[in-house]
């Protein structure tokens, strides 16, 4: 058996040309040997804690709370509050540190809001590994400042004119660029999709939102959660989140895709919300928007980061288990909870994170919420202003 | 008249008592530039000599290949191609050579693997190959194509450790195709000099024979395959990009088959 997770009940697996099948298997021994030896932990943790500044606050947001309803507590996990402003600096700095220890000096990632390739690129900065990320033209658009970000910090974006030019196409991209550099690249994927191991890796560089919030709702509500609430675009805030729940059985998890324009409209995207059939996208069997003859739809959201048709198979899993619940809002009800926020507690919240705040402001039944935060706003100035001075 | 896995191994056998070097699989993308287009270029393809035809049907994320062949399918989706659609053009081919289909998992998956492999059996297809279906994941795709004498043709590449050689090796059906680069499929210039190696250690494995694709764009380079040890050489984007730019293309595609196949009755036997 093998060490790490390859599948989550039907869903995982490792559907890639066989150029691949190799390094996955190098990145898994790669990975087993490097999370059991302390100098690898060790020196992850130090970054996290003197680079990134974790562990992030767990916030309790009194006015989002009274708006919600009376005598509700609702606690904001604050990741938007980490360096380069996101969660994902957590899954990059891990995996670069991987990259290292296997000894390639090349490193490649896909991004769709941005912070996964501005995470990437300052990862690499710090360790001085080349750095390409790969973005899709209409993400480069909607997301400027992390693409000035990149830059500055060596790395070079590759433009992806391909199909709707956003996160599938960048992940395709990536994949094509690894499949050609196998021998010197390491692909740091920026969330929990793909072949395995990367669905486990990931979250397992991710656990450490969950870990912290679990240990710091106990310390300051003095209870565990009723609810745990997180964006899910491929999944990687929300599967760490969760992770940290995992064992408590009375604890609700709840993932929210983006419903975009109206998950009726199939314009959205919401695999896991919507149903239908499974599928293989980018390695894994899961979760996926297709068409009868099997060809992958293009996803919409207002949010480049939830931008995608896919989500990470252990999230499939969950759903189909039961575990978790898997919920929509559309890119509206994204936008209003996007400056509710801002104007309640003085937190711009990235337009991903804004989806986890409107499904809890509209289903108040609960008395005390945990929500990710995932994100900071910053990036989404231009889009969201827009959206909502068009309204 | 023999089917399936049996009809490959009859037209690698006539190829060599031809006297050819290699076998010539020439590739076609199903559905481009129209469905009618590319049955008119397979049919050019048996006409200028080819001694079996890969037909790859359209898949919107097209992870093992390159830039020519991912936009002829994305043309070829727009233009409206399907799964059946295509395989109504194989069947028009394979009234005149066996026909191996390339098709990415998914729209396998889609219609289940059973369904799927009866529809290659009604289609007269001889095999497919699944670019993103390794070995571990295969084996209900192989159980399917072996019941109904189905060719599941597997992908080695340079960077295949031995052991999986070993397996894949034992387990192949109508042939091996390897990989000559590391890398997805397209032109590329000069052939890499460790092909033979390559070739050998495929070969060495298995019982069926050893194909060539990814990167052979000139006749040289595949009478430079075939010199190397391949039994098959598969040309791919060279034709993909004609069928694109040609005003004629069924004309312009089987010229430069014929001059594929004639470097290979032409090479040397040594």
């Amino acid at each position: 058996m093998s060490a790490v997770d390859r599948r989550f009940g039907p869903y995982g697996g490792q559907y890639v040309p066989e150029t691949l099948m190799p390094a996955l298997a190098e990145l898994e021994e790669a990975w087993v040997s490097a999370r059991a030896d302390p100098a690898y932990r060790e020196e992850l943790s130090e970054l996290l804690r003197d680079y990134v500044g974790r562990p992030s606050p767990l916030y309790r947001a009194r006015r989002l709370g009274e708006v919600a309803g009376a005598g509700r507590e609702v606690y904001l996990k604050r990741e938007d509050l980490n360096h380069t402003g996101a969660h994902k600096i957590n899954n990059a700095l891990g995996q670069a540190l991987l990259a290292q220890r296997m000894g390639k000096r090349r490193i490649i990632a896909e991004t769709g809001a941005g912070q996964h390739g501005v995470a990437s690129a300052t990862a690499c900065a710090l360790l001085g590994l080349d750095c390409v990320v790969y973005m899709g033209t209409e993400d480069m658009r909607r997301q400027r400042p992390n693409v000035e970000r990149m830059g500055l910090l060596g790395a070079r974006v590759e433009p992806v004119h391909d199909g709707a030019r956003t996160l599938k196409e960048a992940v395709s991209a990536a994949i094509r660029d690894w499949v050609a550099n196998v021998e010197t690249t390491h692909y740091i994927i920026g969330s929990c999709v793909g072949p395995a191991p990367y669905p486990a890796l990931v979250r397992d560089l991710q656990r450490v939102i969950g870990d912290e919030a679990r240990a710091q709702v106990l310390e300051q509500a003095g209870r565990l959660p009723e609810r745990v609430i997180a964006c899910v675009g491929g999944g990687s805030n929300s599967i760490g989140m969760f992770a940290g729940f995992m064992d408590d059985r009375d604890v609700s998890l709840i993932g929210v895709e983006a419903a975009g324009e109206g998950i009726e409209t199939g314009r959205h995207g919401a695999p896991l919300t919507a149903g239908g059939r499974a599928g293989v996208l980018h390695g894994a069997y899961s979760a996926i928007m297709q068409d009868e003859d099997g060809q992958i739809l293009e996803a919409h959201s207002i949010s480049a980061g939830l931008d995608y048709p896919g989500a990470g198979p252990e999230h499939a899993w969950l759903r189909d288990s039961g575990r978790a619940r898997y919920v929509a809002v559309t890119d509206r009800e994204a936008l209003e909870a996007f400056e509710r926020l801002a104007r309640l507690e003085g937190i711009i919240p990235a337009l991903e994170s804004a989806h986890a705040i409107a499904w809890a402001l509209a289903n108040p039944d609960s008395e005390l919420d945990v929500i990710c935060l995932s994100g900071r706003g910053d990036k989404d100035l231009d889009e969201a202003l827009g959206a909502l001075g068009a309204r | 008249m023999p089917a399936g896995a049996e009809r490959i191994a009859e037209a690698f056998a006539h190829a060599r008592a031809e006297g050819r070097v290699a076998a010539l699989m020439p590739y076609l993308m199903g559905g481009y530039p129209d469905l009618d287009g590319s049955r008119a270029i397979g049919l050019a393809y048996a006409d200028a000599g080819a001694d079996l035809v890969e037909l790859g049907i359209p898949f919107s994320d097209p992870l093992a290949d390159g830039p020519v062949i991912h936009a002829a399918a994305t043309a070829a989706l727009r233009s409206g191609a399907t799964v059946p659609a295509v395989l109504e053009v194989a069947r028009a081919i394979a009234e005149r050579v066996p026909v191996v289909v390339m098709c990415y998992v998914n729209p396998i998956l889609a219609r289940g693997v059973e369904r799927f492999a009866d529809q290659l059996v009604a289609a007269s297809v001889s095999g497919v190959i699944v670019p993103d279906l390794p070995f571990e994941e295969a084996s209900e795709l192989r159980a399917a194509c072996a019941a109904r004498g189905l060719a599941l043709v597997p992908l080695v590449a340079p960077t295949t450790p031995e052991d999986r050689l070993e397996r894949i090796g034992a387990a192949a059906s109508g042939f091996v195709y390897t990989v000559s680069v590391t890398g997805t499929t397209g032109e590329r210039t000069g052939t890499d000099s460790g092909l033979s190696a390559v070739l050998a250690r495929a070969a060495a494995h298995t019982t069926v024979p050893v194909a060539v694709g990814f990167g052979i764009s000139t006749p040289e380079q595949a009478a430079a395959a075939a010199a190397a040890g391949a039994d098959g050489v598969i040309v791919g984007s060279r034709l993909v990009r004609a069928a694109g730019e040609a005003q004629n293309a069924p004309r312009a595609t089987g010229d430069l088959v014929r001059s594929f196949a004639g470097a290979l009755s032409g090479a040397s036997l040594g």
